[in-house]
């Protein structure tokens, strides 16, 4: 089974890393990844986008992701400027960092579900060059909302990654996502 | 004992120069290269990397120190891409001409202008007549295992000549993979210390580099392309070694994937070559006899695998990133020449895809086999050279 993630993010909100998180989570798992940025001229707030795939069998296919089986958008406002759902599955599912409830976006064709990870970031002062990263708190919801990735992988990747009260802040982002997504559907 | 990371495959060749225990690094950063360089530079500066950094102006320079480094006998590395490649020309004719092991990553970048920092061959593969081993990968394990290889290839006292080791910007070079790292104390057995048969050496002096005269020059011509054509022998023999040791194998000099009964072949190269496996099997589930050949290795070139591949296909379609201009593609000139002396050809035509990192996906793999399928129906291709994709 191949699961194909699409993240939509701005320059600085993590969404390079928040790839990274989902290929060493899934990895802990037992199961092929890849992640990968689209290089264009990146600069601080300008739209990125990530990618990762997760599968039960070796990664052969290289090329971007068109038909994701899932879209994470990192900041709503994105939302006006790119096609966000653009190739997305049917059954796909819709993560949105946002203050608003699913049913509140405009969105309707997909599973939808929102988190206020931008929120959570200030309260634990996960901030870099004033910038709240949302990275870790988002893969918290994903994990919820799909259960394709677990909760704990991540925060064992988190704490992997970043030492000290670095790694437990982060983790804490995650969990706090976990609890408080909402789901749409 | 073996440790899986999960890395970009820029920070994996970092880690095979550390594995390989180079000894001297001499590199100028250009993206998209830099992360190896820089990663290199962290794991020297923290003291995990027991090495000599050099640091240099200008991948010229890179290469010239490179060069003194490995006439005094020391391991030697650098990595480049794109113009640092092209600028570096004139001191790659004399690291393979003074026969010395130097490998180099080469991170495959388009050549400006128009600029643009994504993936294309025509960088390293306009370099292919200055004396260089070239391989080309296709995932983030064989940029790591090839690494190695290079080592054990390049320092044989048969071949004695640089390597580079290509992988494409961004879709390798920035891609996270998982890549297993065997133990040091195995790399070693496997790759033991360098020891050249001579060096410079300041207290037994010898001349290097001296005035070669008409009367011996093409001796010494013929012992590169012997070299070359060992390399043909070689390269197969070590990557079955290693798989032996580590359990990885790369298909030594063309990655052949279900040729052995197909009428198509596909000629791929780098990670076009993996996406085209994908692409092979939703044929077949069609019902198209088909298979893939990645060259990995285009310096020497494995013209009589070919030739074996061609004894029983009636088409072969290749796929080139990078153009020859005012020729066609690099892989199909090479194909063709490899072929022209044998009686049975199959048919023959260049698809000429992804320039300047425009994505080849699986779907374009299966748009350019289904042509061909086509074409070979039919007995007769009705174009040399296609340009896949083309906005006319």
């Amino acid at each position: 089974m191949l699961k194909e993630i699409r993240i939509h993010g701005r320059g600085g909100q993590g969404a390079v890393t928040a790839a990274q998180l989902f290929a060493h989570a899934a990895f802990l798992e037992g199961k092929w990844v890849q992640a990968f940025p689209y290089f264009g001229a990146e600069r601080r707030g300008a739209p990125v986008k990530a990618f990762a795939r997760i599968s039960d069998e070796p990664i052969l296919v290289h090329s971007q992701i068109y038909n994701p089986s899932h879209v994470i958008i990192l900041s709503p406002s994105l939302m006006q400027v790119v096609n966000v759902t653009e190739g997305l599955k049917k059954d796909g599912l819709v993560l949105i960092n946002t203050t608003k409830k699913p049913e509140e976006t405009d969105l309707t064709d997909w599973r939808i579900a929102t988190v206020d990870a931008t929120g959570i970031a200030i309260q634990l002062g996960l901030l870099v060059a004033g910038f709240p990263v949302v990275n870790t708190a988002i893969v918290g919801a994903f994990a919820k909302a799909t259960g394709e990735v677990k909760l704990e992988s991540f925060l064992e990747t988190i704490r992997q990654k970043w030492s000290g009260s670095a790694g437990e802040k982060n983790a804490k982002a995650a969990e706090i996502a976990y609890e408080r997504l909402v789901k749409g559907w | 004992m073996a440790q899986t990371v999960i890395d970009t495959a820029n920070h994996i060749a970092a880690y095979a120069a550390k594995a390989a225990r180079v000894q001297v690094i001499a590199a100028y950063p250009i993206t998209p290269q830099t992360s190896i360089v820089e990663r290199i530079a962290e794991l020297v500066e923290s003291g995990e990397f027991d090495a000599e950094y050099i640091r240099v102006e200008s991948e010229h320079s890179a290469m010239a120190a490179c060069i003194g480094a490995a006439a005094a006998g020391a391991r030697t590395f650098t990595a480049t891409a794109a113009h640092g490649l092209v600028l570096m020309h004139e001191p790659m004719h004399w690291a393979s001409g003074s026969r010395l092991p130097i490998v180099m990553p080469v991170a495959n970048r388009a050549l400006g202008p128009g600029w643009n920092i994504w993936a294309d061959s025509t960088d390293s593969m306009s370099q292919r007549d200055t004396g260089w081993i070239q391989f080309y990968c296709a995932d983030n394990q064989e940029v790591f295992d090839t690494i190695i290889q290079a080592y054990k290839l390049c320092e044989n006292e048969r071949i004695l000549l640089p390597a580079m080791v290509c992988l494409e910007a961004f879709i390798l070079t920035h891609t996270y993979m998982p890549v297993k790292i065997p133990d040091q104390e195995k790399i070693d057995d496997f790759l033991p210390h360098y020891k050249p048969n001579w060096i410079l050496d300041v207290s037994n002096p010898l001349s290097h580099g001296n005035i070669l005269s008409p009367e011996w020059y093409m001796e010494f011509r013929y012992m590169m392309q012997e070299s070359m054509e060992n390399a043909k022998q070689l390269i197969p023999e070590i990557d079955k070694e290693y798989s032996k040791h580590f359990g990885f194998e790369h298909g030594g000099l063309v990655d052949k994937y279900k040729c052995d009964d197909a009428d198509l072949i596909l000629l791929t190269v780098g990670t076009i070559g993996s996406e085209a496996k994908v692409a092979v099997d939703n044929l077949r589930r069609e019902g198209l006899k088909i298979g893939s050949a990645r060259i990995r290795v285009f310096r020497p070139f494995p013209k009589e695998e070919i030739r074996k591949l061609a004894e029983n296909a009636q088409m072969f379609a290749v796929i080139d990133r990078g153009i020859s201009f005012g020729m066609e593609g690099f892989i199909a000139e090479e194909t063709k020449a490899s072929l022209c002396s044998q009686n049975d050809r199959p048919l023959i035509a260049g698809f000429i895809a992804g320039l300047g990192g425009r994505d080849v996906t699986f779907k374009t793999i299966e748009k350019i086999a289904k042509k061909s399928a086509e074409w070979m129906q039919r007995g007769r291709i009705e174009k040399e050279t296609v340009w896949v994709d083309l906005k006319e």
